[in-house]
C-alpha cells in the first residue's frame, strides 16, 4: 500500500505539521520506504498472538484520593509564549477559520 | 587521567585531604572549555559546580556527606533540573526553563552529586548519531571526524573524554548503549521501570529508560543502586526490590550461563567487532563459565516493530508542543490551528516531523489494526524470545553495535540505514530487559568496539556482576 503525496498531505494536517511542496516528495519517498520495509511484519502469523502494550505486564496502579499540591499557577504560566496574570493566552479562535 | 580509579577512592582522598573537590572541579572544567569543539555540553552549570564543590567537601570533611559525594555528573539535557534550562536539543523548547527536578537527578542531589553541566543529544532523543540536534553535532573524542553515537552522544562524549566522572542518559532503543559503545565508555539500560521516568521528557513512553554512563563498573553500580526505586510521580516506576550491588560486585560464587545468540552474529556485522567479541566469550568459557547456544528467532523483525510502535508513542506525546503552554511559538499572525502548525514546523527538526509523520500515518483510521497492533503482536513474540532464552541462561552475549562509530554525514541522508545502526539494542527496549554496553577492545582504526550483555527483567546484579568480572579479571 503505497503513500501517496496526497497522503502524506492528510497526515501533516493530522499531525499539525506543514510542510513546502519539495519537502512533501521528500517525505512521500522516505515514508514509502520505511513502511515497505515494515512490511516484513507480515511474514509472521500472528493470529493467535496478543498484542504487548507495555513491556512489565502487571494491574493498574491506584492511589489514594487525596488532594496535594503540586505546580503553582505562576510556576505553570512562567515558560508560556504569551498570558496574561491568570491564563495562557491563544491567538482568536472564533471566525478565524 | 584522574588522579582516582572510582568514586571510592575519589571520595576515601578527599576525606583524607589527598584530593580538593574545589581542584577537581576547576579542572573538569577547565577541560570542558579546552575540549568545546566536541560540542558535549548544552549548558555548563559552572557556578553552581564551583559553590557545591565548596559546601559538599566541607560535608565531607565533616563526615556528614552522602554516597556520591562530590561525584561529578553530567545530565541528559532531555531530564529536567528545576530554574535551569532544558531544551531536548530542539528549538522548540530552545527558552524552556524547567520547573521541577527529575526524580533521578533529585537523588543523585540528594546523596551530594555534583551536576556539571547539560549535554548534548539527538533531538527529543530521536537519533543514532547525535547529528539531529538543534545545537549542531557532538565529536567523539577519539576521533573527531567521526560520530560519538546518539542519541545520548554528548553524555558518553564527556565521559570518554573526562569531562566529567558520570553522566546521566536515556535510552529508548539503544540511546545509551550504541554511544557507550562507540566511545568506549561503560552504559547501562535499566529495566523498564527500575528508575524513576518523572521528569524526563516523553519519546516512547513505554520503551523509555533513564541510565548512566561511567568509566568503570563500581560507578555505574553505585549510580543504578542510587537512581532506582518506586516513585510515586511515575505510576509506572517499579516497587521491585532493589538489589545491593555495590557491596556485591563478584561474580566468584556465581557460575553464570552465558547465551550466544547465532541471531546477533549474522552478516551485516563487522569482522572484527565479531572477532572481538568472539575472543572474549573464549576467554569467559576458560574462565569457567557455561556458553550456551540458544535462539532469538523473532530478532529479524525488532527495527520494523520498534520504529511502529516508538513513533506512534512519539507522535502522541510531541502533540502537547503547541505553542501555547509553553516552547516556541511562530511570530506569523494566525489563527489558533494554523498557529499549531507553523509554531510546530520552525520548532522540530526534520528527524522528529518524519517520526510524527511515520507515528501519526500507522495510529491513523484504516492502519491502526495492519501497524500498530501488528507491532504489538510481534513485540510479544519478541519478549517471549527472551523469556524463553532466561530459562536456559542467565545472560545474553551480543555485539552493542554491527559497525564501530562512522564519519559525521556518512548515513545522516538515509533514515532507514540510521535505523538499522540499532538492530542489536532496540530488542531490550520492546522486551523491557536491562542491557549493559563495555568496551572490549578496539578496530584496526582505534576505535572503541563494545559487548552488550543482557538479562531477564529487573536482574541488573547479575549484569554489573560479570561486567565487573570482565573489567577485573579479564581486561586487567
Amino acid at each position: 500500500m503505497a503513500v501517496t503525496k496526497k497522503d502524506v498531505e492528510y497526515i501533516a494536517e493530522l499531525a499539525r505539521l506543514k510542510f513546502t511542496d519539495e519537502e512533501l516528495e521528500k517525505f512521500t519517498g522516505q515514508l514509502n520506504e520505511i513502511l515497505s520495509y515494515v512490511e516484513k511484519l507480515n511474514e509472521l502469523d500472528t493470529s493467535n498472538v496478543e498484542p504487548l502494550s507495555h513491556p512489565v505486564e502487571g494491574s493498574n496502579v491506584f492511589r489514594e484520593d487525596i488532594v496535594k499540591p503540586s505546580i503553582d499557577r505562576e510556576d505553570a504560566l512562567r515558560n508560556a509564549p504569551d498570558r496574561n496574570e491568570l491564563f495562557f493566552k491563544v491567538p482568536k479562535v472564533i471566525g478565524g477559520e | 587521567m584522574l588522579p582516582y580509579s572510582d568514586q571510592k577512592e575519589k571520595l576515601n582522598k578527599i576525606k583524607s585531604g589527598k584530593l580538593s573537590l574545589k581542584e577537581n572541579i576547576e579542572s573538569f572544567l577547565q577541560r570542558i572549555e579546552e575540549n568545546k569543539k566536541l560540542n558535549a555540553f548544552n549548558f555548563v552549570l559552572d557556578n553552581e559546580a564551583k559553590a557545591d564543590a565548596e559546601r559538599i567537601e566541607q560535608k565531607i570533611k565533616a563526615g556528614k556527606a552522602g554516597r556520591l559525594a562530590g561525584m561529578v555528573i553530567a545530565v541528559k539535557d532531555v531530564l529536567s533540573i528545576k530554574d535551569k534550562p532544558t531544551t531536548c536539543s530542539s528549538d522548540i523548547l530552545r527558552s524552556f526553563t524547567s520547573v521541577y527536578t527529575a526524580t533521578a537527578v533529585q537523588k543523585l542531589i540528594d546523596e551530594d552529586a555534583i551536576i556539571i553541566g547539560k549535554t548534548n543529544c539527538d533531538e527529543f532523543a530521536m537519533g543514532s548519531s547525535n547529528e539531529n540536534s538543534a545545537f549542531g553535532p557532538v565529536l567523539n573524542p577519539i576521533d573527531n571526524e567521526r560520530v560519538p553515537g546518539g542519541s545520548s552522544g554528548g553524555s558518553a562524549a564527556a565521559v570518554a573524554a573526562k569531562l566529567c566522572d558520570a553522566a546521566l542518559g536515556s535510552d529508548t532503543g539503544g540511546s545509551i548503549r550504541q554511544p557507550a559503545s562507540f566511545c568506549g565508555v561503560y552504559g547501562l539500560k535499566p529495566t523498564y521501570g527500575r528508575i524513576s521516568r518523572y521528569g524526563l521528557t516523553a519519546f516512547a513512553s513505554s520503551f523509555d529508560t533513564v541510565g548512566a554512563f561511567a568509566n568503570n563498573v563500581y560507578d555505574l553500580s553505585i549510580l543504578t543502586e542510587v537512581m532506582s526505586g518506586k516513585d510515586e510521580k511515575d505510576s509506572t516506576s517499579s516497587d521491585n526490590k532493589i538489589p545491593e550491588i555495590t557491596n556485591n560486585l563478584t561474580a566468584d560464587d556465581r557460575k553464570f550461563r552465558i547465551g550466544i545468540a547465532k541471531e546477533y552474529f549474522g552478516k551485516g556485522l563487522s569482522s572484527e567487532i565479531r572477532e572481538e567479541n568472539k575472543k572474549l566469550i573464549k576467554k569467559l568459557a576458560d574462565s569457567g563459565f557455561e556458553i550456551i547456544d540458544i535462539t532469538l528467532p523473532h530478532s529479524e523483525y525488532t527495527i520494523a516493530a520498534y520504529y511502529i510502535l516508538t513513533t506512534a508513542e512519539a507522535s502522541s506525546n510531541l502533540a502537547r508542543y503547541d505553542g501555547v503552554k509553553y516552547g516556541h511559538r511562530t511570530k506569523e499572525k494566525a489563527p489558533l490551528t494554523e498557529m499549531y502548525k507553523a509554531s510546530r514546523s520552525e520548532g522540530f527538526g526534520s528527524e522528529v516531523k518524519r517520526r510524527i509523520m511515520l507515528g501519526t500515518y500507522v495510529l491513523s483510521h484504516g492502519y491502526y489494526d495492519a501497524y500498530y497492533i501488528k507491532a504489538q503482536k510481534v513485540r510479544r513474540l519478541i519478549k517471549n524470545d527472551f523469556d524463553e532464552a532466561f530459562n536456559k541462561v542467565d545472560i545474553i552475549l551480543t555485539p552493542t553495535t554491527p559497525t564501530t562509530a562512522f564519519k559525521l554525514g556518512e548515513k545522516s541522508s538515509d533514515p532507514l540505514e540510521m535505523y538499522l545502526n540499532d538492530i542489536f539494542t532496540t530488542s531490550a527496549n520492546l522486551a523491557g530487559i536491562p542491557g549493559i554496553s563495555i568496551p572490549i577492545g578496539k578496530d584496526s582504526n582505534g576505535l572503541p568496539i563494545g559487548t552488550q550483555l543482557l538479562a531477564k527483567q529487573f536482574d541488573e546484579l547479575s549484569l554489573l556482576q560479570l561486567s565487573y568480572f570482565i573489567e577485573q579479571k579479564i581486561f586487567t
